[in-house]
């Protein structure tokens, strides 16, 4: 082969791989201008302040609106933030802090095993533990089956946030005598807080887009409730009902739906985007850099002023 | 602190160690994190619980091989749905495999750092969005686009001049297997990038230029140094994508159009485990339905626990820790 011809299909190449990235890329814009343009035009005071009722409200254009799903949505996945952060939080340190643990390696797969495994079938466990045993679809079964969805994800991130704290910090602790759960309390976590949070909010925009664990589990319900022993709405699974619904009416509340969630699960993925590469310039000492840098040009002209 | 702390088994811990407020903390912590092994054994035994009537009554086997499923009969067999995922998940990966390396290869080594980042962000982006607003955009845009301007031209050709294609193709349907196919090969994209972008990312800078310094050109470096050197990583990420596709639930069942009976045509609907979970749990009354679809969960679990163990392997023999710390 020439040398022509091997620079000739360099750039074939380079061209390829240009169009793949547009293949992958262009879906994506047009997912979202569509959810925008038709979700915009969905969105009205009555889409927030009135509960969906029967079909036919909206039907003969009575006011109609997804309130009870945006509150469920918020009330199922606040608890099950609640109820998933201890666990999550507590296998990151055994997996980080105790590794000579007999049980941290059996832990360490079962963390990334979960994690692939599919949302749904942690709504039939839930289904199984909690709507069977307590009779009958329930707010808390959803918030149970979301938990399960955000303990793995929690516990990922949060031992690899306490195993880039740097060891430096334990060795101090632990040359001032502390001991070891004094070093994790007082010194590796509050130093991996922020990375923490992170973990914890990824693990709740991801959970708070999984449709197929809640239908399972709180179900859904038309009307406004908060009663956490009954059905209640959340907005995936509204999402689907009113998506394969015949209403045409419905089918444009679920696009404002759709334009809420987006939002919610996108503004709660980017914090924690954010934050996760704060800390990592951290880690590396970037901003470090960029302040030595900085406090170095002030000097320079300082003393060029002199 | 793999060295370190790796070394040093419980029982020779220094005694300064070994205090109660220590041993408290200690037992908190693992009883607590315990609770994911015990998340892990729950989900098998419990499902598998659920589903023992349907083994009971028509054994494992049998209701894997079984292609009928008919509530009203009380017939139940696994095999359509298994087949559906199988053939959806796999069609799309084989789609989603060259475009997802494509992307990962011109961000880790042609895209300009300030592109690389924007399409980072884009992709996670895609990665980020639920599964259900995908479902909703493609039921009211793609599909019907899809079959007005794809399959039924595609159809009525075939019909014309290639009748050999048309019991494979079958009249195209609103929601179908192709349709879904292709949703899905968009959503599993995002991982298979994120995944094969890190196994590229961790090839030593050396590498490369010792085959720049052999006189290869940038694609040879990428082809002969950088893609054998992230093999394996490639590979484990790949069979993570196959896990997901395996799983995906709600876009699926939203736009496969749930036919319960084979043989499967491509512009026809289909179905797969998820999708009959969603499309059939809540109306499942009956012991024996409600404990089959109990049971089509239980091999989808299996399914991809075995795909997962296997990718953890290939990545722990990858890695130069050994899986270690």
């Amino acid at each position: 082969m020439t040398l022509k011809a091997r620079y000739a299909r360099d750039a074939a190449i380079q061209v390829g791989v240009v169009l793949m990235t547009l293949i992958v890329v262009i879906p994506l814009l047009i997912i979202i201008v569509y959810v925008v343009a038709n979700g915009i035009t969905a969105l009205n005071l009555d889409f927030f302040t009135q509960e969906l009722g029967s079909p036919a409200r909206a039907i003969q254009g009575r006011p109609a609106g997804l309130r009870a799903s945006i509150i469920g949505t918020i009330v199922i996945d606040l608890i099950a933030l609640a109820m998933a952060l201890p666990f999550g939080i507590a296998t990151g340190i055994m997996m980080s802090e105790y590794p000579e643990h007999p049980f941290a390696p059996v832990t360490r797969l079962m963390v990334s095993t979960l994690n692939g495994m599919p949302a749904v079938l942690m709504g039939l466990l839930a289904y199984a533990l909690v709507v069977k045993n307590t009779g009958g679809f329930s707010a808390l079964a959803g918030s149970v089956a979301l938990a399960f969805v955000m303990i793995p994800i929690i516990s990922r991130t949060t031992e690899s946030v306490l195993r880039v704290t740097p060891w430096s910090l334990r060795e101090a602790g632990l040359s001032l005598g502390l001991p070891r759960w004094r070093v994790t309390v007082s010194l590796v976590l509050p130093a991996a807080r922020a990375g923490i949070v992170t973990g914890a909010l990824i693990a709740f925009a991801r959970a708070a887009g999984e449709a197929a664990p809640l239908l399972l589990t709180s179900f859904g319900n038309n009307y406004f409730s908060m009663d956490l022993t009954q059905p209640m709405d959340t907005l995936p699974q509204r999402l689907y009902s009113l998506a394969i619904s015949p209403y045409r009416q419905w089918h444009s509340m679920g696009w404002g739906g759709a334009i809420i969630l987006l939002l919610f699960v996108m503004l709660t993925f980017y914090a924690g985007r954010i934050a996760v590469k704060k800390m990592e310039e951290r880690a590396l000492g970037v901003n470090e850099e960029r302040r030595t840098a900085r406090r170095k040009t002030r000097k320079d002209r300082r003393e060029a002023n002199q | 602190m793999a060295d370190v702390a790796g070394t040093i088994s419980a029982s020779t811990l220094p005694a300064r160690y070994r205090g109660p407020a220590d041993t408290a903390f200690k037992v908190v912590v693992v009883s607590l994190s315990s609770f994911i092994i015990l998340l892990a054994v729950a989900m098998a035994v419990m499902i598998w619980l659920e589903a023992r009537p349907t083994f009971r009554a028509f054994g494992y086997l049998d209701f894997l091989t079984e292609t009928t499923w008919d509530p009203v009969n009380a017939i139940h067999g696994a095999l359509p749905f298994i087949f559906g995922t199988l053939l959806t998940s796999f069609l799309a990966l084989a789609l989603a495999i060259v475009p997802a390396l494509g992307v990962a290869i011109f961000v880790t080594e042609f895209a300009p750092k300030w592109l690389a980042n924007i399409i980072n962000y884009t992709v996670d982006l895609l990665a980020a969005i639920p599964s259900v607003v995908i479902g909703l955009w493609a039921v009211f845009n793609f599909a019907p686009f899809m079959r007005d301007t794809f399959y039924m031209p595609i159809y009525l050709w075939a019909e014309e001049s290639a009748p050999w294609l048309v019991p494979l193709l079958g009249a195209p349907s609103t929601y179908n297997l192709a349709t879904a196919t292709l949703i899905l090969a968009l959503m599993i994209v995002p991982y298979t990038v994120a995944l094969s972008r890190d196994a590229i990312g961790q090839v030593p800078i050396e590498q490369r230029e010792a085959a720049y310094a052999l006189g290869s050109t940038r694609w040879e470096v990428i082809r002969d140094a950088v893609l054998p050197y992230a093999r394996t990583g490639v590979i484990a990420g790949i069979l993570l994508s196959l896990a997901r596709a395996l799983g995906e639930t709600m876009a699926v069942a939203m736009l496969i159009g749930n036919r319960n009976r084979m043989p499967f045509t491509l512009f026809g609907p289909a179905a797969t485990m998820p999708s009959l979970i969603i499309n059939e749990f809540r109306e499942a009354v009956e012991v024996l339905h409600y404990s089959s679809i109990m049971a089509v969960g239980f091999y989808l679990f299996v399914v991809t626990i075995g795909i997962n163990l296997l990718a953890s392997y290939i990545q722990r023999k990858l890695s130069i820790t050994k899986g270690g710390v």
